[in-house]
Parts: structure tokens; C-alpha cells; sequence
């Protein structure tokens, strides 16, 4: 009897700890404290600023940028969107009605009724065809722009992203985190290569940014999408830099708002829980 | 086209510095629509002019080279807080905006 107890004592130290280290808490609390250790000098809600927060040479550039930013143009854009009448006589104020206060930090959310990820821009679209509207492209355009601006109203808010104890809010946000660690491309990197293990090294003449604190920015304004030739504006939603960033690892990207960036946002968002909501953002 | 300019403009010791954001198509002349094949027009702005207390300050000339929604900064001396400045632009379709600002 004893040395079944015994046994069975062992085996719950031993069982314990694997169910809570696989738990979003613990994975946060080691994310946190990997950045922390490897910056030790940027205070943690600083990382918003993303690779601004690590890179001195680069930072005084962004903040004459930030005085006056080219997305200052699409916020307001996005309030003229916003407030427009729909055809039903609704308007988007109808499906977001704690807008004024923000919204943004509590995007992406596990949604039980249909146990998927919302996102913001998700809810956006369905905002429009559940009012007998045309839903707006995914990654650019005028998504972005009233996507800026609920992220403008939500500005100073911290992120608060919940994954309740769902089996299916725990699938999702493993399959992000899985998105994040798994080697992809014909270059065979990972999510976490770049922005987690090399964070803050070069790659040619950039500096890679950390991982926390990278959705608190989006959508964001980039240089680089201001001068495509596609006739870009600059404008950008987070699942159209993840499509950017696939691509760049030569990897076939997801579409935007699949299962698969849905899940990544989910993850990525969480690891910066209690981060402020500082988009819309100017980046490289 | 209306409200097409913003304009921040601050003053140290008798120095202003004025920056605007004009939101403009830019457009050279030279894209193509994808679909139909046909050209876009061009539309770019020519002439861009401040006004300092109704005396002029900066005119410049712009030509299809000049980026989308263009941003433009600049400095000049004998300004002090709570001046007016005026900034206007023309573009080559006849399309013109002004705004008025005060100086910080």
C-alpha cells in the first residue's frame, strides 16, 4: 500500500508540471522572461515599438516619423468609412458599440457559439455582409483603414487576450504557437529564428524586431508597401505582413484570415498580453 | 478636393518649421489600369505656395516625380507663435486646396 502511494505521489510530480508548462500562462511567463534577459535595458512596454525599441540608430528617423505620420491620412479615411450609413441605415457603430472606448486589445477572440478566432478585421467584414454590404479585400485598402482607426480610439489600452480552457480555443492557440516555432520555406526558418532566437541580430542591413510586442502596432504604415508598384498606399493588416514574412522564407503563404493566421495572431497576440495598443504604427 | 492638407507649424526663437501632409493621387501619367489597359491620366500637383501673414514664403514647383500623398517640411526666419500661414497647392487637372494655420 505504501509504496503505491508512494508511486502514485511520484507520478503526480511527475504529471503536474507537463500539464501546466504546455499551459498559454507558463508559455507567456518564458516569453516574457527570454526578452527581458536578452534586453535587459528596454522596459517591457517599450517592445510596442518593435525593433525601434532595440535600435537606437534607427529610432530618432521613426520618431520624426511618428511627429507627423503618413498614416494620419488613412485614420481619418477610416473614420469616414466607419460613420457611413449603410444601406439598411446601420452603420459600423451598430457592431461595435464600445468603439469610442476601444476595441482593439480584446482582438483576436475565441468565439465559444462557433468555436473559431475572431480578429477585428474579421469582424469588420462580417459587420458589412451581415448588413447586406460588399466585404472589403483582406490586406489592404479600406480594411486597413477602418481597422486603423478603431486601433487609433484603442490606443494606450492593454491587450487583454483571453484562450478560455476550450478544447478548441487550446487547439487554435497551439496551432499558433506551432505556426510560430515550425521551420517553413525552402530557407527552412521559423517565425521564432528571426523574431525570438536571432531578435536583435542583422539580417543584411535590418535589424530583426522582437516577437513581443508586434501586434500591439498593427495595421500598420510601410514604407516598403507605400512604394510598391501595385499601387499600394502603404496601408497594411497584420495577415498581410505574416503573408510577407512566409514569402520571404520562400514558404507558400496562407490566405489571409485562414485558420492557420487566425490561430498565429491568436498566439503571437497573447504572448503580449498587457502590452498598450499603439497602432496604427509607421514601419520600415 | 477638400481637407486635403494637414499642417503642424511650430516656432523657436523666430525660426517656424512647418510641416504638411497633402493627401494626392500623384499620379505621373505613365500606369496602367490592369484591367482595361488604358492609361490612367496624369494628375500631380505643380505648384505648391505658403503664405506667411499674406507675404509669401516658399512657392515650389512639382512635377509626376513627386511621391503619393506627399509629405513637406521647411523652415523660415521672423516667424513667431501665433502667426498665420496659408498653404495651397494647384494641380495640372486645375484641381487646387488651401488651408490656414497658426504658428506655435
Amino acid at each position: 500500500m505504501k509504496i503505491f502511494v508512494t508511486a502514485l505521489s511520484v507520478l503526480m510530480i511527475i504529471a503536474t508540471p507537463v500539464a501546466t508548462q504546455a499551459s498559454p500562462d507558463n508559455d507567456l511567463k518564458a516569453f516574457r522572461s527570454y526578452y527581458h534577459k536578452k534586453f535587459p535595458e528596454v522596459p517591457m512596454n517599450d517592445f510596442v515599438n518593435g525593433v525601434y525599441a532595440i535600435d537606437k540608430a534607427s529610432r530618432g528617423q521613426w520618431e520624426s516619423f511618428e511627429e507627423f505620420p503618413s498614416y494620419e491620412i488613412f485614420v481619418d479615411k477610416g473614420e469616414a468609412l466607419f460613420n457611413k450609413k449603410f444601406a439598411n441605415g446601420k452603420s459600423f457603430a451598430d457592431c461595435f458599440p464600445n468603439y469610442k472606448k476601444g476595441v482593439r486589445q480584446n482582438y483576436p477572440h475565441f468565439d465559444k457559439a462557433s468555436g473559431k478566432v475572431v480578429t477585428l478585421e474579421g469582424d469588420i467584414n462580417k459587420c458589412l455582409t451581415d448588413n447586406g454590404e460588399e466585404a472589403y479585400g483582406w490586406q489592404k485598402g479600406k480594411i486597413s483603414y477602418v481597422s486603423a482607426y478603431l486601433a487609433y480610439l484603442s490606443r494606450g489600452n492593454k491587450l487583454n487576450i483571453k484562450v478560455p480552457n476550450d478544447p478548441k480555443a487550446i487547439t487554435a492557440y497551439n496551432l499558433g504557437k506551432k505556426h510560430f516555432y515550425a521551420k517553413r520555406g525552402q530557407l527552412n526558418m521559423s517565425c521564432a529564428d528571426c523574431h525570438y532566437h536571432y531578435a536583435g541580430s542583422k539580417i543584411r542591413a535590418d535589424i530583426l524586431s522582437p516577437a513581443l510586442g508586434h501586434p500591439t502596432g498593427f495595421p500598420v504604415y510601410r514604407n516598403k508597401w507605400a512604394g510598391d508598384s501595385k499601387g499600394s498606399d502603404g496601408m497594411g493588416t497584420l495577415h498581410r505582413r505574416y503573408g510577407g514574412c512566409n514569402k520571404q522564407v520562400r514558404a507558400k503563404p496562407f490566405k489571409p484570415q485562414s485558420d492557420e493566421y487566425r490561430a498565429l495572431e491568436y498566439f503571437h497576440t497573447y504572448m503580449s498580453n498587457g502590452l498598450e495598443v499603439n497602432g496604427p504604427s509607421q514601419r520600415k | 478636393m477638400a481637407n486635403s492638407i494637414k499642417v503642424r507649424a511650430k516656432a523657436e526663437s523666430g525660426v517656424a518649421t512647418i510641416k504638411c501632409l497633402i493627401s494626392h493621387p500623384m499620379e505621373t501619367g505613365l500606369r496602367k489600369d490592369k484591367k482595361t489597359g488604358d492609361k490612367i491620366p496624369a494628375q500631380f500637383i505643380q505648384e505648391v505656395n505658403c503664405d506667411h501673414n499674406g507675404k509669401s514664403v516658399l512657392s515650389a514647383q512639382w512635377g509626376p516625380a513627386v511621391s503619393k500623398n506627399p509629405f513637406l517640411s521647411f523652415k523660415f526666419s521672423g516667424a513667431k507663435s501665433g502667426d498665420t500661414i496659408k498653404i495651397s497647392w494647384v494641380d495640372n487637372k486645375g484641381d487646387s486646396d488651401s488651408t490656414e494655420a497658426k504658428i506655435k
